[in-house]
């Protein structure tokens, strides 16, 4: 095993031991940095590796968290069922949403992502018999089994480290060097004999199918859901972190979500100025740190390196 | 023959960039475009490799019709590239690159769980060896000196072993040593696998030296086609360069 891997075995095992401080804080926090983890690497499936700026990404996690929670409320499923189904309606909801997009490219793509996720937005919020509307959906159980903050955590952790281990292995394959070649120049992928537009919208789909994991995730942790986490201040939020922690680094989404959701659960409790502060953290980070917390400590540590 | 390109035009916003132009390429053949600035050489190639749609005529590539095929479709038959400005993945580094146009090559693209470091790392190596680039396999493309990126978009180019390769000003911008050294590149890859080949260029003396065959274009249309002792001595040709230079 290489020393990356052991340490992230290292930092996974350290992370279950989270529960045994009886925090409830802590495994509070533990479970949503994770959820909002997952949510932001998927996103970077498309923004650090295909280069797409997908500005509505709380469509696919709002599809996941809706799918489940109705599907168990309104249809009587069994949570596994309900969670696994609301997967694919995740990838399927991305799918439709692709074709359209990939037609476009920069600006115009990101516009388009986010006219899509506001009209599913808008779905979620005016389908009162369905959705519940501005009310959302409340009162949604914990399966019995999973019925404590330390076994939903867990749960939590599995399903988020099996995903991070296939997003891993995705972006390290032969596929996900060909996301990386469009990133970084999509004409000339173009030229060495890739179809563009199909790999964009298979790398639309795994993320929204992963989104939609993270979305499932978060209305059973919350036990409610609202139409707010389809709208586009969740898109940015989730944008923010992966800003944050750096684009071009698999773990850096994950990184930013841990830092900003610390933060803001710190500020809060002394201040209600919490957008100002991060409105500064985002400025001093763009100017300085492009590459985010992960690409700052990897310029450190090639710096290091090269003074020896 | 291996191309044949029938009437193809081309027009932007009422400014027709190429009108109607006919010739072919004989397998095996070593060919130039050249031309003044703005003849049209440049979207020709963006015709011929399909980047740009064409408004009129017809494409033929190996006795397939390719005059509607999107460009990664030209590609995987048989076609290699090389752009004008330089067109290479500058944040991957130098194996890394043409690794990646062997895995589009070998159809290995919807691989989704092998690691890819070990794929075609033979292949790869080979390739950066025909192009010099060896030594520098594990830098970071971007970095790499402007004549070395071109060595580079070629060595992209070759990755996909294609039969007809279009060079676009391979020589650009580059030194009277590089240029020498990038010709005498080219010109041995190009007898060693039987390659075809159509390129533009504007330093005259790389043309005569290695074509043989010399299509002149000027306002888009095809004016005069022969060998390099026939273009030298063409009035016409004379006229369109000499008009130019004075």
């Amino acid at each position: 095993m290489s020393r990356q891997n052991w340490l992230l075995l290292l930092i996974t095992l350290l992370v279950a031991g989270i529960p045994l401080t009886e925090s409830r804080f802590y495994i509070f926090l533990g479970t949503d940095i994770l959820i909002m983890g997952l949510f932001a690497v998927s996103l970077n499936l498309l923004l650090g590796y295909t280069g797409l700026v997908s500005f509505g990404q709380g469509a696919y996690f709002g599809v996941g968290a809706y799918t489940c929670a109705l599907l168990m409320k309104k249809a009587g499923l069994a949570f596994p069922a309900a969670f696994l189904v609301s997967a694919f309606a995740g990838a399927l909801a991305a799918l439709i949403i692709g074709v359209f997009c990939i037609r476009l490219t920069k600006i115009y793509f990101a516009m388009l992502t986010l006219a899509f996720s506001q009209i599913i937005w808008a779905i979620a919020f005016k389908w009162n018999s369905l959705t519940g509307g501005d009310n959302g959906i409340i009162g949604i159980a914990f399966p019995p089994y999973l019925d404590s903050g330390a076994r939903f955590f867990y749960f939590t952790l599995a399903v988020v480290v099996l995903s991070l281990y296939v997003l891993r292995k995705v972006v390290n394959s032969p596929f996900g060097r060909m996301l990386t070649t469009i990133r970084e120049n999509p004409e000339r992928t173009e030229f060495i004999g890739i179809n563009v537009k199909l790999f964009q919208l298979m790398s639309f789909m795994i993320s929204g199918f992963f989104s939609a994991i993270a979305g499932a995730l978060f209305g059973i942790f919350n036990h409610s859901i609202f139409p707010d986490i389809l709208s586009w201040p969740q898109s940015a939020e989730v944008l923010i972190m992966t800003l944050l922690g750096g684009m071009y680094n698999f773990f850096g989404p994950f990184v930013g979500t841990a830092v900003m959701l610390y933060l803001r659960l710190q500020v809060t409790s002394y201040t209600q100025y919490w957008p100002l502060i991060m409105g500064t953290i985002l400025s001093v980070l763009l100017f300085f740190f492009p590459g985010g917390i992960m690409g700052f400590l990897q310029d450190l540590r090639v710096f290091s390196r090269g003074k020896k | 023959m291996i191309l044949r390109v029938e009437k193809v035009k081309k027009t932007f916003d009422g400014f027709t960039a190429v009108n109607g132009v006919s010739f072919s390429l004989e397998e095996r053949e070593t060919c130039a475009i050249i031309g003044p600035n703005g003849a049209g050489k440049t979207t020709l190639f963006n015709l011929i490799t399909g980047h740009i749609p064409t408004d009129a005529g017809r494409l033929n590539f190996k006795g397939t019709d390719i005059t509607h095929l999107a460009p990664h479709r030209i590609c995987r038959l048989g076609m290699g590239r090389s752009f004008q400005r330089t067109n290479i993945f500058p944040r991957l580094t130098v194996f890394e690159n043409i690794q990646a146009a062997v895995l589009a090559h070998k159809g290995k693209g919807f691989t989704f769980f092998k690691p890819v470091t070990p794929f075609f790392r033979h292949e790869t190596m080979e390739i950066l060896e025909r192009v010099g680039l060896r030594d520098y396999a594990e830098t970071t493309s971007g970095s790499l000196s402007y004549g070395f990126q071109k060595q580079l978009e070629l060595g992209i180019a070759l990755a996909s072993e294609p039969d007809l390769l279009l060079l676009d000003e391979p020589t650009a911008g580059m030194s009277a040593q590089e240029t020498h050294q990038t010709i005498e590149l080219i010109g041995c890859i190009t007898r060693e696998k039987g390659l075809t080949l159509l390129f533009t260029e504007h330093d005259m003396e790389v043309v005569f030296s290695i074509s043989q065959r010399i299509l002149v274009l000027y306002q888009g249309r095809l004016i005069a086609e022969g060998t390099p002792e026939n273009i030298r001595h063409n009035p016409e040709v004379q006229k369109v360069y000499l008009g130019e230079t004075r």
